[in-house]
């Protein structure tokens, strides 16, 4: 199979086995091309990719930047904070006025769950979510497990726990479909008020002691609390959460087997994570953030094979 | 679909030691020469015509090296297909190096044209040559010439030359087949 069963990604919901394994193989390529002394190829010379950022972003913005240039693509970017949308426009419009502009691919970040579904089905270009709400990301999702299969040879059979805020991280759920259609076993673990209601429902362990989590697993992914996100409060204090949730080196010393540190970045240093295991030879942070480079490469260019000429 | 051989086991293995004495005859001792097999079939040739040189020929320390092209290619998004890319794997420098690029076919053009904007990513080199088995006369889209050839054939547009590799599929031969 050389192809996406897919035209947009909108999900790793909207993705099979097979989709995965045709990124992972094209990003292996592609992480030999950036690490060539000329990081480029010309693939996509001839394609339009607009980042439409409604939310802000540091690293998923530069990162598929990066990727769009080094696949030779015209990119243009977009942000909200200085566009027409504060005058009311609405996205259907905001977008059809960049498409006139013979755009082929957009990647967009948005508040709302959702927003990349609602727009593939009113927009005539492929979608590449870049993040919806609380939602899905998809390619933070696709690299994080590229990471583990990279750092420990496959994603199959291996234990994962997912750390924090679950309640308003897309990049959780996105983990947990992606993970679970690897055939990885997958927890979370987090303060009982950042836990979603049902989210036993998706065939997930769900833990609030985190020794026994990080005992139980090979890989920890640690996610930032998103106290932007928040409008009440979740937990009474930072230093009561990192008290409770919070890894330090001690605590991974304790354990008795190395585990394998995550964090999708940006990274509260001493709330979540602290320095010396964000640091740590355990920690694979600065590789996903590497890898997001040639898996956002992978993604662009098997979505651009199917936008006929 | 018909087929008619156009070299046997034995005359591709007499072309092979041609081509390897060639090659002796331009480069020497390949000091300053890199050898780089076109993926995803030159790699046969250039892997065999590199046993030669070192077991028949005795030349030691040759570089060998594999250039996919895919990601060069001029048909991206021309065909059904996705392109599906292949192992590219250059362990030395190629800067200033004399390359002799390797491939089993030469048919347009179009592949030798990619993999020569692709080896600009490892480099500049001082000098590019290109080696191919077979080379398909008339069929040119590009200006591009083969330094050294196997066999030169007249082959229409709707035949295609196929060339197996004993080590992929069983047998040293090449065919000509029409579609």
């Amino acid at each position: 199979m050389s192809e996406l069963s897919v035209n947009h990604l909108l999900g790793i919901k909207y993705l099979n086995k097979q989709d995965i394994q045709l990124i992972f193989e094209t990003a292996d390529h592609f992480k030999e091309v950036i690490n060539r002394p000329i990081k480029k190829v010309p693939s996509l010379r001839d394609i339009t990719i607009a980042n439409l950022f409604f939310e802000n972003s540091t690293r998923t913005k530069l990162s598929f930047e990066l990727a769009e240039k080094r696949l030779s693509a015209d990119v243009i970017n977009f942000s909200s904070a200085q566009s027409s949308v504060k005058k009311g426009e609405t996205l259907i419009d905001t977008v059809n006025n960049i498409l006139s502009m013979k755009v082929d691919m957009v990647v967009m970040r948005h508040p709302n769950p959702g927003a990349g579904v609602f727009l593939s089905k009113h927009v005539n270009a492929s979608i590449v979510n870049a993040g919806d709400g609380a939602h899905e990301h998809p390619t933070q999702a696709l690299l994080d497990s590229y990471s583990i299969r990279e750092k420990l040879g496959d994603v199959k059979g291996k234990k994962v726990v997912i750390v924090g805020d679950i309640l308003h991280s897309r990049v959780a759920l996105s983990n947990i479909f992606a993970l679970q259609l690897q055939g990885a076993q997958v927890m979370v673990c987090g303060p009982k008020t950042l836990l979603p209601k049902y989210i036993d429902k998706l065939g997930v362990k769900v833990e609030t002691n985190i020794r026994k989590a990080l005992n139980w697993c090979d890989v920890a992914n640690m996610l930032r609390v998103q106290n932007e996100r928040m409008d009440i409060s979740y937990f009474p204090s930072t230093r009561e959460y990192t008290q409770q949730f919070g890894v330090n080196k001690e605590l991974l010393d304790s354990l008795d087997k190395e585990i394998t540190i995550m964090h999708p970045g940006p990274i509260n240093r001493g709330v979540e994570i602290t320095s010396d295991v964000a640091d740590s030879k355990q920690s694979i942070i600065l590789d996903q953030v590497q890898n997001g480079v040639a898996i956002r490469m992978a993604v662009i260019y098997l979505l651009a094979s199917k936008i006929k000429q | 679909m018909s087929q008619k051989v156009l070299l046997n086991a034995k005359e591709v293995n007499i072309i092979l030691h041609r081509l390897a004495c060639q090659l002796i005859e331009k480069h020497n001792n390949f000091s300053n020469t890199v050898l780089i097999g076109l993926q995803p079939r030159g790699v046969f040739l250039a892997n065999r015509l590199t046993k030669i040189l070192e077991e028949d020929y005795k030349v030691k320390n040759i570089q060998l090296g594999y250039l996919d092209i895919t990601f060069y290619r001029d048909d991206f998004r021309r065909g059904e297909k996705t392109l599906e890319a292949n192992t590219t794997k250059i362990n030395f420098l190629v800067e200033d190096k004399n390359i002799v690029f390797i491939d089993d076919v030469l048919y347009t053009g179009r592949s030798i044209r990619a993999a020569l904007t692709a080896i600009q990513s490892f480099g500049r080199p001082n000098e590019i040559e290109l080696l191919t088995l077979i080379d398909r006369r008339f069929s040119r889209h590009l200006p591009i010439q083969p330094d050294y050839r196997g066999r030169q054939v007249d082959v229409i547009n709707n035949e295609k030359v196929k060339v197996n590799w004993k080590e992929h599929d069983n047998e040293d031969s090449v065919y000509l087949i029409e579609k």
